[in-house]
């Protein structure tokens, strides 16, 4: 409602689901037990998968590397723990295929880290090096969406970046990974920052934070470095702030084209905890190896943020924090765009922001579907003003490629508001990411066509 | 541990909460001050009269299902808002089988013919009652005093009335506000509107009751509140600038706000969800357009009331206003095409 939104900037529309970040947000960063087995599937980000350069029963060091990039698009892999490759096989994933992957046993004692390269020192690496640095390291996008962060930070030819945008929005109910490493690794963050700066060729940093996390925003306003030009900009809480393209207007008032990049309006988005991995592994030329992830949920017995090694399994993390008998839903990432997941022998991964456990009194099941009413809810909560409402009707008449055409349907980011607000429980968001895949292998098949 | 079978669903894995349902369920009970004070107000015939349409919505919303094959729909509760507004609309001593006929024409031709909740153009009630206007003429302008001595022991006589017999009334009270201005020029006092104190179809005579249905619907976030506040002002401004011509020939802008069915058509008809536009901009002007039609028609038609009209042309060009008034899309210099 813009009502009340006057001279506070932010974007058109968006919801409020209940938080919940209380139960977290005041917990420090822990450091999680190894688990004896760790699973890693080589395909942990968008892009081609790693290739494996180890072989089975080859004892591997802590920092060693498991896996090179198999392409620009794609980053390596580091052992997270000293131990031996048992073995190579296909591995569970989250979305519930089997994908090739490692199982690498831990050795009780962790032994010495082993660098993969030398350190990168900001003042004197030039861009290309600090990309490189950035892939060598293994780094993608640590807000869940796992693209190569190297990719992200390629100023196209022609193009310019004039702001670095850093996002500690983190708008999802219940995670608060961002939250803690703001508070707790703010030179990291700022070191971050001097690597981005210089990759990008940006003049200026800005750091957006939502007005639920103060804490982390007076923090880092109090720490910023002598001279570097970060200034850090607290926006109202709303859904899905978190977003880039809504990150991006609420900060600078500009709209990310229809179809386009955040550069195509000057800017470039990063994760905080993203920006933090890159000022702690570059310097050392390590690589990633471990993640901030929220456990919690009302099914988890001993909440908190962990710091937990890349591969754990999800089982050995769930036994180690303790869930309720009644065990309902798990899932990977926030409430609102996380995967329920049906499988606890697959691992957190790179892009595991965090562990949610429902039980069977939270849990809604079969709610009634009602004709739609036309109430409009939908329409003001879309953040990108689609027509939801018309979009339904079109999905069940399976017009998808006039949705494509008529009604924007690929701008649609499936940030769920549609179905949150929705009092008939119609499963809005559900219809358009299964109408995107339609339209997308259609296109497909039409390239495919058209080139035999 | 874990022996549990994991359920999986798609995200988002919460949910507001508010359900259809709930949204109807709440409609009724915003009607209720209204329904009950009707009852204090004109006694036991209009509460037959309310009887009778809501459980004539409900069975004709029941009966249509069940022969269609379709589950019921009476669960959802809109079979009942239709059945009351409707009720609230008439006259108090309206004839129980002439409501009757209004509550299934309403519910079969104006939801059900349509494809049922969630399809219809026209708000269903005011289907019923256009339907009854034309039908029964002499009985719809027929008015009822309000606060007569014995009206929660004897019932009108015309409310008993035998299908297709001509009824016979025992106490007619002449005019309502509006019509005694339209054709006698008297203006009624603007407290006696405001608190019901005059006669008038059985549930729109007290708008303070009205209102606060509406605001307690707007508060639980299930009523559009720009369709109300569009209707209103517009009538206001437009009625306020007409009295300040000519204070002779045009009555005060409160006692248009507080006459006749103005109250409860911007609260509780206009504000169909299904029959009115979608996008913030599109209702504004379909409220707009409700209270231009009202004043027209009140000042310059040959009726004295237009409320019923003004929604229903409004219910007609809703889905055009949607078209013309698509939200534009992010990122983009174009609106999404409405179907």
């Amino acid at each position: 409602m813009g009502l009340f939104n006057f001279g506070h900037k932010t974007f058109r529309h968006g919801i409020h689901p209940p938080e919940h970040k209380s139960e977290t947000n005041g917990l420090p960063i822990r450091q999680f037990a190894f688990a004896p087995l760790l699973v890693l599937p080589v395909s942990q980000h968008i892009g081609a998968p790693s290739k494996i350069i180890v072989r089975e029963g080859q004892e591997v060091m802590r920092g060693q590397l498991l896996a090179e990039a198999g392409g620009y698009v794609s980053v390596p892999l580091h052992a997270p723990v000293s131990g031996r490759v048992r073995k190579i096989a296909n591995v569970p994933t989250a979305k519930g295929e089997m994908s090739l992957g490692i199982y690498l046993e831990a050795f009780p004692a962790s032994g010495q880290e082993v660098l993969e390269s030398d350190g990168l020192d900001w003042e004197t690496a030039t861009p290309e090096d600090i990309l490189q640095g950035i892939q060598n390291a293994g780094i993608v996008g640590l807000g869940g969406a796992a693209f190569p962060t190297h990719v992200k930070l390629k100023v196209p030819e022609g193009k310019q970046c004039e702001v670095l945008l850093l996002n500690g929005i983190e708008c999802e109910p219940y995670l608060t990974t961002d939250h803690r490493v703001m508070l707790e690794q703010a030179e990291d963050i700022f070191m971050g920052i001097r690597y981005l700066l210089k990759a990008t060729g940006a003049p200026r940093a800005i750091i957006g934070i939502e007005a639920n996390k103060k804490d982390a925003a007076e923090h880092l306003s109090r720490n910023i470095p002598e001279g570097l030009p970060v200034t850090v900009e607290v926006v109202p809480v709303k859904y899905p702030q978190g977003s880039e393209k809504m990150l991006i207007t609420s900060v600078m008032g500009r709209e990310v084209p229809s179809g386009g990049l955040p550069i195509d309006v000057g800017a470039v988005v990063v994760n905080v905890a993203t920006t933090a991995e890159i000022g702690r592994l570059l310097p050392h030329g390590r690589g990633i190896q471990e993640r901030v992830v929220t456990i919690t949920g009302p099914g988890v017995k001993k909440k908190g943020n962990y710091l937990i090694p890349v591969g754990t399994p999800l089982r050995f993390v769930l036994e180690e924090v303790g869930v309720a008998d009644n065990l309902s839903e798990v899932y990977l990432g926030g409430p609102m765009m996380g995967m329920a997941v049906s499988n606890l022998d697959i691992s957190i991964t790179k892009g595991t922001s965090g562990i949610l456990a429902f039980t069977d009194n939270e849990v809604r099941r079969a709610d009634k579907v009602y004709p739609c009413i036309k109430c409009g809810a939908c329409v003001d909560a879309c953040p990108i003003s689609l027509n939801p409402s018309q979009m339904g009707i079109l999905a069940k008449f399976e017009a998808y490629d006039e949705m494509a055409a008529d009604h924007n349907l690929m701008d649609c980011f499936e940030c769920g508001s549609c179905s949150y607000v929705c009092p008939s429980n119609i499963p809005l968001v559900q219809y358009f990411r299964m109408s995107k895949g339609v339209v997308r292998k259609r296109a497909a098949a039409k390239k495919e066509a058209a080139n035999v | 541990m874990f022996k549990q079978t994991l359920h999986i669903s798609t995200s988002p894995h919460l949910k507001l909460g508010v359900s259809t349902d709930d949204i109807m369920r709440n409609v009724v009970w915003a009607m209720l001050p209204a329904s009950a004070f009707a009852v204090y107000a004109f006694g036991l015939s209009v509460f037959l009269l309310l009887v009778t349409s809501v459980v004539a919505a409900i069975l004709t919303e029941h009966l249509l299902c069940r022969w269609s094959g379709k589950e019921s729909t009476v669960n959802d509760w809109s079979a009942a808002i239709t059945g009351l507004l409707l009720g609230l609309t008439l006259p108090p001593a309206f004839p129980l089988w002439m409501a009757f006929v209004g509550s299934v024409i309403a519910i079969a031709l104006g939801k059900f013919a349509f494809g049922g909740l969630g399809y219809n153009t026209f708000n269903p009630a005011l289907v019923g009652r256009a339907v009854l206007q034309a039908a029964f003429p002499a009985a719809i302008t027929t008015w009822h005093p309000a606060f007569l001595e014995g009206r929660f022991t004897d019932i009108a006589s015309s409310t008993l009335a035998l299908p297709f017999m001509e009824p016979t009334y025992d106490a007619v009270s002449g005019a309502t506000p509006l019509s005694a201005f339209k054709f006698d020029g008297v203006a009624a006092d603007s407290a006696d509107l405001a608190l019901g104190l005059v006669s008038g179809s059985a549930g729109e005579t007290c708008a303070l009751l009205i209102v606060l249905g509406g605001i307690y619907l707007i508060a639980r976030n299930m009523m559009n509140w720009r369709i109300p506040v569009s209707i209103l002002l517009t009538v206001y401004v437009l009625s306020g600038i007409m009295h300040w011509v000519d204070a002779e020939a045009y009555p005060s802008p409160v006692f248009m706000l507080f006459s006749g069915g103005l109250m409860l058509g911007a609260v509780f008809m206009a504000t169909d969800m299904v029959a009115s536009p979608l996008t913030a901009k599109g209702v504004v002007v379909y409220g707009v357009l409700i209270g231009l039609l009202v004043v027209v028609i009140r000042l310059w038609g040959g009726l004295p009331e237009g409320v019923m009209y003004a929604i229903l042309l409004a219910n007609a060009v809703s889905p055009h206003i949607d078209s013309a008034l698509q939200n534009r899309v992010y990122g983009t210099n174009k609106k999404a095409k409405a179907v």
